[in-house]
């Protein structure tokens, strides 16, 4: 059972982090795109057209292979998270389904336009086609980022112990959460940070072999603007998911700082090296070999108030660590106490609705409401399986933050030097650099989805659903046999996608 | 509007999406098509290109479907693709394969070589229509699987829709009827794809290639559906006591289904002379006939949206498990709640709005049939 749901985890992490490798790009140098036409449309310059064919042609080759890896993650849910997809179906179907239709058929049909309508419709035309794909492809992320933000944060619905499921009362809280709404931005325009390292990094690169210095200048000069918007709001946005994290997810916000042992005023570990478990275990006052702090920001960044107490791992499974709005929270134990008594509950309201004891209904659903917060509680069996695994969650974090504070200096840089007179052909290690930034900046974005991901676990819903709990029942040789499949087919895809993709840049504009 | 008019609207939007997605399906019949009609390099780029400007609607439908089944029915979903694992698992890696193929072929340095993503091709177009067509059947012919909500609470397997074989829907390629409505669907792909070559390759040999094509596919075609047909509404049928909701074997339970509800026959006799018609025209017109796909498309999407609804109203399971018969799915043991499927109805109002756009962009691109000439320019081609 354990090997199932671990393989079951690795398949969809997996398949994901193929997809992520495609959508950023996507996205990113859609807007890219759009820009770039735009401005052709407006001066009906050639060279301008020269520039927006170019980029779409890497934006074709990397298309294709995001819908290939999308395919799966639409059907994964039931494939392999059955128990899930009845769970909770009813909420998280919606957004599925409006993401088909509201999104994927404008990226199908626009994107036709995009490749093919050159001269068969207006310039008018396909520039809205090109704007249409973007904006399709932006709609789908909208709503597949929706339905991830709602089981970090579930809301807008309500337990039926009939149908065994959870199902929807309010769309609006579901649709417009304010933890949606920031994942969203966060996602997006971290996306667009992607677009335009690629961009520039491939322009630097045309730059070092002095090929087309003035399209790719060009190009330049549109995507670090771009950049360096697009990663302050990223940033902006980050801490707005971080604040969020703090208060809806304590658990992932600890093992993002590898903080065992809460404290008022307590400092953002700004670098660490974390000691392993076992030495954590016997003194958590202390979690690294050595540590950067920067004094009470983790504090203010999480509750806004340099004072507030932050709790750790261990406060969390101890319970009774003081909050800001003063409640007192329960301890794992209790929680899983509280959960188990959910789940009889439960239980006994089936039996006895089945033998039509209404009187021993009526209390068994009072007993699960009262319970129900925990209910996801009742399937653990360890404290320890309460902790997600804190090495990963903490040095994804860091990379995430760090290198992507790199880029505000570098799309910084870019913006500033694209005023000069000879801006960019003049710092060999610069247009290195930029080249360096590409495979960095998907690194980034893969990392914070590491971060949201792992540091959630063990809940596929936050409170209500372990992973245990909502899988598919299956052979787990099964589950291992199609990881492997997806594992070779992905990976060769790949390949074949870089190699066209070089080769493309190769030829140049 | 009550509950029950909205999971039968929903029943509705979801016959509609599987009909138009098997409609769509003349891409993957055409795919199959290409080594057959062209014989030389500029004849196969012409027809890869006049289909790979549509794939991307039937990828499009397939996904679009997914979500909404899962949305509308997520009982469904959970149970057929949790528990049927490996025949979805085959049909989805035989549209990944598709999807990187169309743009990959003929790239330079693609890894694979234009070979292997041509036969990708040929997989997909095989695979693809008559694998779903063998997941339909199990729609009439039943599945081995137990729904048990009361598992939830127990500790140590808490899923509720077990499969009750360790071969996880490749059973289903055992099944004489099953396996006879995936050569249906494949010999109707077929089909669509030979009248779809005739109405947008401006080429006169491939149109006569592609009529003879749609004279053998056709025929095949109504030969099986006629069969497949005849064996189903003579068949035994799952039909439900809407009372008590106990599911029983009926006799000719998908005929009664179609003489209790007329405006189902109407609509499958109009599918089917609309096909006939289409395929007729086009294999009899001296000159050459290029609107059959229409006629025949219109046509397949009626009549598979008459069989769909067939298995799906009047008390009938549209899931059945022939290893449990009360654990049997019916829109209503399977629906979302009332909330859900109103909102989502709201959405599904955005529908003729797509259709708007998809046929106002498919006319523009489509004014000009593909030519010799098109494909020796440059620009964009697969």
């Amino acid at each position: 059972m354990e090997d199932l749901v671990l393989w079951s985890r690795a398949q969809f992490a997996l398949t994901a982090m193929y997809h992520w490798l495609f959508v950023p790009l996507t996205l990113g140098l859609g807007v890219i795109i759009g820009i770039v036409e735009t401005i052709y449309y407006k001066t009906k310059k050639e060279q301008w057209k020269t520039i927006t064919k170019f980029w779409m042609r890497l934006f074709g080759v990397n298309f294709a292979i995001g819908v290939a890896t999308g395919l799966i993650l639409e059907f994964q849910f039931g494939t392999n998270w059955s128990n899930y997809s009845w769970f909770v179906g009813d909420i998280f179907g919606a957004p599925l389904a409006i993401e088909g239709i509201m999104a994927f058929f404008l990226e199908s049909t626009f994107i036709a336009i995009m490749f093919f309508g050159w001269n068969k419709v207006s310039k008018g035309f396909h520039l809205t086609a090109t704007w249409l794909t973007v904006f399709g492809a932006s709609i789908s992320a909208l709503w597949i980022l929706i339905a991830n933000a709602w089981m970090q944060y579930p809301i807008g619905m309500t337990f039926n112990p009939d149908t065994v499921r959870n199902e929807m009362t309010n769309f609006w809280a579901v649709a417009l959460s304010p933890i949606a709404m920031n994942k969203v931005f966060h996602t997006v325009l971290s996306c667009w940070v992607v677009g335009a390292a690629a961009c520039i990094g491939v322009s630097s690169w045309f730059l070092l072999k002095k090929r087309h210095i003035d399209l790719a200048k060009k190009s330049i000069k549109i995507a670090a603007p771009i950049g360096i918007i697009a990663i302050l709001l990223t940033i902006y946005t980050g801490d707005g998911s971080a604040y969020h994290v703090a208060q809806k997810q304590p658990m992932k916000l600890a093992a993002m700082e590898g903080l065992y042992r809460g404290q008022t005023q307590a400092p953002l570990i700004a670098l660490g090296i974390l000691k392993p478990e076992e030495k954590i275990k016997q003194n958590d006052k202390n979690p690294f070999y050595l540590n950067i702090q920067i004094p009470y920001v983790l504090s203010f960044l999480g509750y806004r108030n340099i004072d507030a107490f932050v709790p750790g791992i261990n406060d969390i499974l101890d319970g009774a660590y003081p909050t800001q709005d003063g409640h007192i929270p329960l301890s794992a134990k209790e929680k899983m106490a509280s959960g188990k008594i959910a789940l009889q509950a439960l239980s006994d309201y089936r039996t006895a609705k089945k033998e039509g004891n209404i009187y021993k209904a009526e209390t068994s659903l009072q007993t699960l409401n009262a319970n129900y917060a925990n209910f996801g509680y009742g399937f653990i069996t360890e404290e320890s399986q309460l902790i997600p695994s804190v090495p990963i969650t903490f040095y994804a974090f860091r990379f995430m933050v760090i290198v992507g504070t790199f880029f505000l200096f570098l799309f910084g840089l870019m913006w500033y030097l694209g005023y000069k007179k000879k801006p960019y052909e003049n710092y060999k290690l610069l247009n290195w650099l930029c080249i360096a930034g590409v495979p960095l900046a998907y690194m980034v974005s893969q990392s914070g989805w590491v971060v949201a991901e792992v540091g959630r676990q063990p809940w596929v819903i936050q409170d209500l659903m372990p992973t245990y709990s909502a899988i598919s029942s299956l052979q787990t040789s099964s589950v291992i046999t199609t990881f492997i499949i997806f594992c070779l087919l992905f990976t060769i895809l790949l390949i074949a996608e870089l190699k066209i993709m070089f080769k493309q840049i190769n030829k140049g504009f | 509007m009550d509950y029950t008019f909205f999971i039968q609207y929903w029943w509705f939007i979801i016959s509609l999406l599987a009909a138009l997605l098997v409609f769509l399906l003349f891409v993957q019949g055409g795919q199959t098509l290409i080594p057959q009609l062209s014989k030389t390099e500029l004849e196969e780029t012409m027809l890869v290109n006049s289909i790979g400007r549509k794939w991307e609607f039937t990828f499009t439908t397939l996904v679009t479907f997914g979500g909404a089944f899962f949305a509308a029915f997520p009982l469904f979903y959970s149970t057929s693709f949790g528990g049927a694992y490996w025949l979805w698992m085959i049909i989805l890696f035989c549209f990944i394969i598709q999807a990187v193929s169309f743009e990959f072929r003929k790239k330079e340095r693609n890894f694979l070589g234009t070979k292997t993503y041509n036969t990708f091709l040929l997989i997909n177009g095989f695979l693809a229509p008559f694998l779903l067509g063998v997941v339909v059947g199990t729609f009439f012919t039943g599945s081995e699987f137990i729904i048990n909500k009361d598992n939830f609470t127990t500790p140590f397997m808490p899923v509720i829709s077990q499969w009750a074989n360790s071969y996880h829907g490749l059973e289903a390629l055992t099944n004489p009827r099953n396996i006879l409505l995936g050569l249906v669907v494949l010999s109707l792909s077929r089909t669509l794809g030979s009248l779809y070559f005739i109405n947008n390759v401006n080429d006169e040999t491939l149109q006569k290639r592609a009529k003879k094509t749609a004279t053998f596919c056709g025929t095949a075609f109504v030969i099986l559906f006629i069969t497949f047909l005849t064996i189903t509404l003579l068949s035994e049928g799952f039909a439900v006591d809407p009372q008590t909701g106990i599911v029983s074997m009926e006799k000719y339970k998908y005929f009664n289904n179609l003489i209790e509800m007329p405006i189902l026959l109407t609509i499958l006799l109009i599918g089917t002379l609309s096909v006939l018609y289409g395929l007729g025209k086009t294999i009899f017109s001296k000159k050459t006939y290029t609107k059959g796909i229409w006629f025949a498309g219109t046509g397949a999407v009626l009549a598979i949206l008459s069989l769909l609804l067939n298995i799906g109203y009047n008390n009938t399971a549209y899931y059945p498990s022939t290893f449990d018969l009360q654990s049997s799915i019916t829109i209503f043991n399977s629906s979302s709640s009332y909330f859900t499927l109103r909102v989502m109805a709201a959405a599904s109002l955005l529908v003729p709005i797509v259709f708007a756009y998809i046929f106002y962009t498919w006319r523009k691109m489509d004014k000009v049939s593909i030519t010799k000439e098109e494909m020796q320019e440059e620009g964009h081609k697969y």
